[in-house]
């Protein structure tokens, strides 16, 4: 039956993709310069594909995202931990990374353009910042929202502290964890993206702006295919892990 | 199994509790809603902050953390972990004190067995009905060999039959284990048939204390409709039923509205 849903949502795709190629090719559109039929897209992305240009620019991006995601998770889940279990910590750190949530990741580029200099380490701090809050603001949450009961039933059986938090917790605080990791997980593509097009020469973001430069429509499209293909793999991803997790026991799991 | 003391208790809801429960005996903490019984459950394991001492065994136990107290607590909305199975709640209390894998192996099943739920070993506890709860959740709580058994109104959300069984259970698991048990509930029928003795509070004090047959002898019963006192398991909320101890001018009200 899963399959079935499967194919069936890949429908409305394949009609999209037919009625693109159809308009273009029957020069229905103006400027079929700027708007290259689906089919030479995909040529393109052969041929891209078979110099291992777009390999070497799209793992550059994926590395980048990977630890800068991975780095970025850790650091908000391990903060939203105590924030969320330890009263006195929530109390002096909520203000502070209250004022820093509202920020959009791409707005803190100028400045770590200049703290870090444009290399490597700029992308990556980026994803970083952009998984953080929205990780840690999700697993504050996760916690302060466990019904405090669970927690005593669980010292009235003898568990210490350090059990209570992990065997109870943080499993229960599980699927809103999740929930930051899934939305991050795309939204580190779509600022990687941003970072690598103003500043660094390698990665699917540098690869667009050379394409632009060189009016290539054809590659430009072929990048944006591979940044929508990855943002959705990396939530489904997510999503999947946490589906495993946690639908055994969650009331309304959904997959 | 420990004796409890309590000497002059006292907190934000409870006043001048002073509470001798004796060695494996099923005292019943008996009143209306509101009137501090789940309080003072809370005061004996060691979950909210109060003034006085208590004492197991005759050593104080005011600065033991709550697992260092070692009590087994039925809490009244039961709490199943919802993220564990049937066998892994039950075992929960025996993991995180460290036993070995296979003691905890066989006092699950001992449990489950005793319970009558080894057919709901793998469920998670949404698939659990109302009655199926309480059986895990009274296996969990005596698991772990406590010597002390808190049970907060575990029959409260029962239909008339399930809890009639679990009675007879709690009654014959007591006797069987011979635990110290300090029983929290409004029901006058529950309190009657299970309690060796009878704490009877009111507005957080203790105003009465003795066996079954003496406290309610002297109980004037007045009922505004009877339905809501002798079918507190029925959930018919919109009957009440006063009850007013001789000399002592205390007004208990049961049932639902008040």
């Amino acid at each position: 039956m899963k399959k079935i849903k499967a194919v069936y949502s890949l429908v409305p795709v394949l009609v999209f993709l037919l009625i693109w190629e159809i308009v273009v090719r029957l020069e229905l559109v103006p400027g079929h310069f700027f708007f290259p039929p689906f089919s030479v897209v995909i040529q393109e992305f052969y041929h891209l594909t078979a110099n291992g240009v777009l390999i070497d620019h799209f793992l550059s991006s994926l590395l980048r995202v990977l630890i800068g995601l991975s780095a970025g998770s850790i650091a908000g889940i391990v903060v939203g931990i105590l924030m969320g279990y330890e009263e006195k910590i929530h109390k002096v750190a909520h203000p502070i990374f209250s004022l820093f949530y509202p920020i959009p990741a791409l707005g803190w580029l100028p400045i770590l353009m200049l703290w870090f200099g444009i290399g490597e380490i700029l992308p990556i701090m980026i994803v970083f910042v952009c998984s953080f809050f929205p990780v840690l603001y999700n697993t504050v949450t996760g916690i302060k929202g466990i019904n405090k009961n669970f927690v005593k039933a669980a010292r009235s059986l003898g568990a210490s502290e350090w059990k209570v938090l992990t065997t109870i917790v943080i499993p229960l605080a599980l699927p809103n964890i999740f929930t930051g990791l899934r939305l991050e997980a795309g939204m580190a593509w779509r600022v990687i993206i941003a970072a690598e097009m103003v500043a660094i020469p390698t990665g699917i973001g540098a690869l667009l702006m050379k394409a632009e430069s060189l009016l290539r429509v054809d590659i430009i499209i072929v990048c944006l295919i591979v940044l929508a293909v990855m943002c959705l793999t990396f939530e489904r991803f997510f999503l999947y892990i946490e589906h495993k997790l946690t639908h055994k026991w969650r009331q309304n799991a959904q997959y | 199994m420990p004796n409890i003391r309590l000497k002059n208790i006292n907190n934000f809801i409870c006043h001048d509790i002073d509470l001798n429960i004796r060695d494996k005996e099923f005292l019943v903490l008996w009143g209306a809603t509101g009137t501090g019984k789940t309080t003072l459950l809370n005061i004996i394991a060691g979950l909210v902050e109060y003034e006085g001492s208590v004492l197991f065994d005759g050593i104080p136990v005011d600065k033991f953390p709550v697992y260092k107290r070692k009590v087994g607590y039925l809490f009244q909305s039961l709490v199943l972990f919802p993220h564990l199975n049937v066998r892994t709640n039950i075992a929960y209390g025996l993991r995180v004190q460290g036993k070995p894998e296979s003691e905890v192996e066989l006092r699950v099943n001992e449990l489950l067995k005793l319970m009558g739920i080894k057919h709901l070993a793998g469920r998670f506890p949404k698939d659990l009905s109302g009655g199926e709860k309480q059986r895990v959740a009274l296996a969990r709580a005596t698991a772990p060999s406590s010597e002390i058994m808190l049970l907060d109104e575990p029959l409260n959300s029962l239909d008339l039959h399930t809890a009639g069984y679990l009675r007879t259970e709690i009654h014959r698991l007591h006797r069987k284990l011979s635990v110290t048990t300090v029983y929290v509930t409004h029901c006058f029928e529950e309190a009657f048939t299970l309690a060796d003795r009878v704490a009877v509070l009111n507005n957080g004090r203790i105003v009465r204390i003795g066996c079954p047959e003496d406290i309610f002898e002297e109980i004037n019963c007045r009922a505004i409709a009877e339905d809501g006192f002798y079918d507190c398991h029925q959930g018919n909320k919109n009957s009440a039923a006063q009850i007013k101890l001789k000399d002592s001018g205390v007004l208990c009200h049961l049932g639902g509205d008040r």
